[in-house]
C-alpha cells in the first residue's frame, strides 16, 4: 500500500451536514490508528449514521490516503454497507438450505407480496427494510428473521411474519 | 459462597430466538414477587433446541450440586415451575432430569464442548473452576516446537472445512518466522506471525462456532494464545462475521476480562503478551475463503488470492499468518491439557479426535452433537435428530454447507470421516448438517447453488463470476426441456470449468450440489414438475 503523506492542496471538499461530518470524523479518528481501518470505519460510520452517505467517501479516502474509487470499491463489495438510510426496522429473511428445509421459500414469496416489495428494497410507508441474508447461525430453528441489530426470531412462519409485522408497527407508533 | 439457588438459562442465540429472554424475565420477576433469593446464570445453549428455552436449576445433592433442567419453558409456564418447587427440583410436566443423563446427551463425546451450556461465558473464574486455562499452563512449559509436535500428533485437522492437517500448518508458520526472523519491525508494528481466526462461518447447517463462541468464548481465546506461543506471534485477529452480534458481545466480553486478569497482552516476556483485536466482517460469505478474508482484515474487497504464496509465509499484512477455523483453535486447549495421545484415541482412520456435528434443517431433534468421527448419517439424522420435523419422509441431506453434495437415502449409511464422505462424492466441511423432507424440489436446490454462488462470488475468476449466472440458466432451459440432452451436457461442461478454472472453493465445488442433485435426483429436472405437491415449500408442522 501507499503510504505517502496526504497532500492538503487535495483535501476533500466536505459535502456533509455538519452533524454527519462530526460523524463520520469520530469514526476516523477511533479507528484509524489500526492496520487494516477501512472496514472498522465504515462499520462505525454506518452505526453512527444508519449508512454510508455517497459524500463520506472521499473524506475517508482522504484521511487514509487512497482513492476514492478504492473506498468505493469496497463499500460496494460489502453487502451491510448500504448508501441511504434504511427504514425504521430492517428485517432480514434468512435464504439459506437450513431454513429452506423448514419453509423459508413460502415466507420469502408471502413477505415479499406482503409488504409489496423485493429484498433490499423498502415498503411505502418506511417501516419496513427487507433484506435477504444468508445464514444466521440459527439453522435447527429456522425460518430465521433477523429484526434490526440482534432481535433474532425463530419458527417464522407466514402467520407469524404477519404477527411481527403488528408488533414493529405497534413498535413503531 | 452464597445461600442462593442458582438457575440458569441460555443467553445463546438459538434459545433467544425461541424466547429464552423472556423465560429468564419471568423468573426473575416471579422470584421477586416471591421474596425468593435467587441467582440467575446466562449460559450458552446445551445445544438441544427441542428443549429450548432449557431452565436448569442447581440442586445440593449432598455431595457435588447437580443440575436438573426443565423444557421447553415459556415465560407463560414460569409460575407454574415456581409453584411445583423447581427450585428444589419438583416433578413437572416440563421436568427432563439432569441434563447430562438425557440419552442424546449422555452418548456424546464433549471434549471442545465440554463446558458450553454449563459455564456462565463471562465469567473468568467459572471457566478456571473447569479447566480453564490448563492447556495454556503447560504450553508455556514447553518450546514452541514441542506445542507444535503434540498438535500435529493429535492428528487434527483444520474444522473449518478443508481438513488441513493442522500441525503442518502450524510447523509452516513456525518455520516461516524462524527463517525471517531478522526482519526489521516494519512501519506499521507488523513484525513476527500473526494469528488469525477465521469466525466466517457461512455455511448454512453450521452454528458451532458461534454456539462455541457465544457459550465459552474464554476457550477460543485459550486456543489462539498457545498458537501465539507456538508460532511466535503477539497479535491475534479474530475475524467474525456480522450476522453473529450475540457472539460479537460474548468475545468483547471475554476479551476484555482476559486482558483485566494478564491473559492477553501482559508486559513482554511473560509469555501472555499475545493480544487478540476483533474485526466484524460486513456480509460476504467469501471471507470465510482465508486469502479472500485476509484482504479484508488489511481493509480490502474480501477477493481471493492467487496461492502461492500459502497465506502461512505471506498472510496478513505479508507476515506469515496462521488461519484457523474457530473450532480448531477450541480444540487446541485440551490437547495440550490431557495431551495429544488422548485426543487422537477419539476418530477412525485418519479423521482424529472429535467434531461437533449441527443438526439442521427438517428435523425433529435439531442442536449440537460432538462425536468422534465414525458415526454415520443415518444414526444422526435418526437416533440423535427423531427423523423429519414435518412427518414426512426425509428424502436428501446435504452436508458440509452450500457447496457440499446431496446425499439421497442411499448413502446414509456413510460414515462421518473426511475419506468416507469425499469417496461417495460428499464432503464433511465444516460437520453441518441439513435434512430435506420429500417435499423438497431437488432442481430448485440446484437452482439455488447456482444462485448462491452468482451472489456471493468476489468476482475474481470468470467461470465462478459468469459461469454461475450462465448455470441458472442452462438449469433453467434443462427444467424447460429446451434442447434436454444438449443443454445436460452444457451443464457439465460448465461445471468442469467452473471445478478447474476457480481459485477458492465457492467456484469449484458450486459443481457438487448442482451435480449430485441431478445424479441422485434427475426427477426433479424434467418438466412439467408436478411430484410433490409441496413444490420445495417444506412447513414444518
Amino acid at each position: 500500500m501507499k503510504r505517502s503523506r496526504p497532500n492538503p492542496a487535495t483535501a476533500p471538499s466536505d459535502r456533509l451536514p455538519a452533524a454527519a461530518a462530526a460523524a463520520v470524523h469520530a469514526a476516523i479518528d477511533a479507528q484509524h490508528g489500526q492496520p487494516g481501518a477501512l472496514l472498522p470505519i465504515l462499520h462505525a460510520v454506518q452505526d453512527a449514521l444508519g449508512c454510508v452517505p455517497p459524500d463520506a467517501v472521499p473524506v475517508i479516502a482522504h484521511a487514509l490516503n487512497r482513492s476514492r474509487a478504492e473506498v468505493h470499491g469496497v463499500l460496494s463489495f460489502y453487502t451491510d454497507f448500504r448508501s441511504t438510510p434504511p427504514g425504521r426496522h430492517v428485517v432480514r429473511i434468512c435464504r439459506a438450505e437450513a431454513c429452506q428445509a423448514r419453509g423459508s421459500r413460502a415466507l420469502e414469496a408471502h413477505a415479499k407480496a406482503r409488504l409489496g416489495i423485493d429484498y433490499g428494497q423498502t415498503s411505502e410507508d418506511g417501516a419496513i427494510t427487507l433484506e435477504a441474508v444468508y445464514c444466521l447461525g440459527n439453522c435447527g430453528c429456522g425460518p430465521s428473521v433477523l429484526v434490526d441489530a440482534d432481535d433474532l426470531r425463530a419458527g417464522i412462519t407466514p402467520a407469524a411474519f404477519d404477527a411481527l409485522l403488528r408488533e414493529l408497527d405497534g413498535a413503531c407508533a | 459462597m452464597s445461600a442462593s439457588v442458582r438457575v440458569f438459562v441460555p443467553g445463546d442465540a438459538s434459545a433467544l430466538s425461541l424466547g429464552a429472554e423472556r423465560t429468564a424475565s419471568a423468573i426473575a420477576r416471579q422470584a421477586a414477587s416471591r421474596g425468593v433469593d435467587l441467582e440467575l446464570v446466562r449460559t450458552g445453549s446445551r445445544g438441544m433446541f427441542w428443549l429450548e428455552p432449557l431452565v436448569e436449576v442447581e440442586i445440593d445433592g449432598g455431595g457435588a450440586p447437580w443440575r436438573i433442567a426443565y423444557g421447553p419453558v415459556a415465560a407463560t409456564e414460569v409460575e407454574g415451575l415456581f409453584a411445583a418447587g423447581f427450585l428444589q427440583g419438583g416433578a413437572h410436566p416440563r421436568r427432563v432430569g439432569a441434563p447430562e443423563a438425557l440419552d442424546w446427551f449422555r452418548r456424546q463425546q464433549r471434549l471442545c464442548f465440554e463446558r458450553v451450556g454449563v459455564v456462565d461465558p463471562r465469567s473468568l473464574t467459572d471457566y478456571l473452576a473447569h479447566g480453564g486455562f490448563q492447556g495454556l499452563r503447560r504450553a508455556l512449559e514447553l518450546a514452541p516446537a514441542q506445542i507444535v509436535q503434540e498438535v500435529t500428533d493429535s492428528g487434527l485437522r483444520g474444522r473449518g472445512g478443508a481438513a488441513f492437517p493442522t500441525g503442518i500448518k502450524w510447523q509452516t508458520v513456525h518455520a516461516a518466522v524462524a527463517a525471517g526472523g531478522a526482519d526489521p519491525a516494519s512501519a506499521a508494528g507488523t513484525a513476527g506471525a500473526f494469528v488469525v481466526c477465521n469466525a466466517d462461518e457461512g455455511d448454512s447447517g453450521t452454528y458451532s462456532d458461534r454456539m462455541l463462541m457465544e457459550g465459552d468464548p474464554f476457550c477460543l481465546i485459550e486456543g489462539m494464545a498457545i498458537a501465539g506461543l507456538a508460532v511466535g506471534a503477539r497479535q491475534g485477529y479474530i475475524y467474525l462475521r456480522s450476522e453473529y452480534p450475540h457472539a460479537r458481545r460474548a468475545l468483547e466480553a471475554a476479551l476484555a476480562a482476559a486482558r483485566d486478569s494478564g491473559w492477553l497482552g501482559g508486559p513482554p516476556g511473560s509469555g501472555r503478551h499475545f493480544d487478540i483485536a476483533l474485526r466484524i466482517g460486513a456480509g460476504a460469505y467469501i471471507c470465510g475463503e482465508e486469502t479472500a478474508l485476509l484482504d479484508s482484515l488489511e481493509g480490502k474487497r474480501g477477493q481471493v488470492r492467487v496461492k502461492p504464496p500459502l497465506p502461512a509465509i505471506r498472510g496478513l499484512f505479508g507476515r506469515p499468518t496462521l488461519v484457523n477455523n474457530v473450532i480448531t483453535f477450541a480444540s487446541v486447549p485440551v490437547i495440550l491439557a490431557r495431551g495429544a495421545a488422548f485426543y487422537r484415541d477419539f476418530g477412525m482412520g485418519r479423521s482424529r479426535g472429535t467434531l461437533p456435528i449441527q443438526l439442521a434443517g427438517n428435523l425433529k431433534r435439531t442442536g449440537l452433537v460432538e462425536l468422534a468421527f465414525g458415526v454415520t448419517l443415518r444414526e444422526l439424522l435418526y437416533d440423535y435428530g427423531g427423523g423429519s420435523a414435518s412427518g414426512r419422509p426425509l428424502r436428501a441431506v446435504q452436508v458440509g454447507g452450500p457447496l457440499g453434495a446431496y446425499l439421497p437415502q442411499a448413502q446414509f449409511d456413510t460414515p462421518l470421516d473426511y475419506e468416507a464422505l469425499a469417496a461417495v462424492g460428499g464432503m464433511l466441511g465444516h460437520g453441518g448438517i441439513v435434512a430435506f423432507d420429500d417435499s423438497v424440489d431437488m432442481f430448485e436446490q440446484a437452482r439455488y447453488a447456482m444462485e448462491f454462488c452468482a451472489a456471493e462470488s468476489c468476482g475474481k475468476c470468470t467461470p465462478c463470476r459468469i459461469g454461475s449466472v450462465r448455470g441458472i440458466e442452462v438449469l433453467e432451459r434443462i427444467r424447460a426441456g429446451v434442447d434436454r440432452e444438449a443443454n445436460l451436457d452444457l451443464l457439465q461442461d460448465l461445471c468442469d470449468t467452473l471445478r478447474h478454472g476457480s481459485l477458492c472453493a465457492l467456484g469449484g465445488l458450486t459443481p457438487d450440489p448442482v451435480r449430485s442433485a441431478l445424479a441422485h435426483f434427475p426427477e426433479d429436472f424434467v418438466a412439467p414438475h408436478v411430484d410433490h405437491p409441496g413444490g420445495g415449500h417444506a412447513r414444518i408442522g
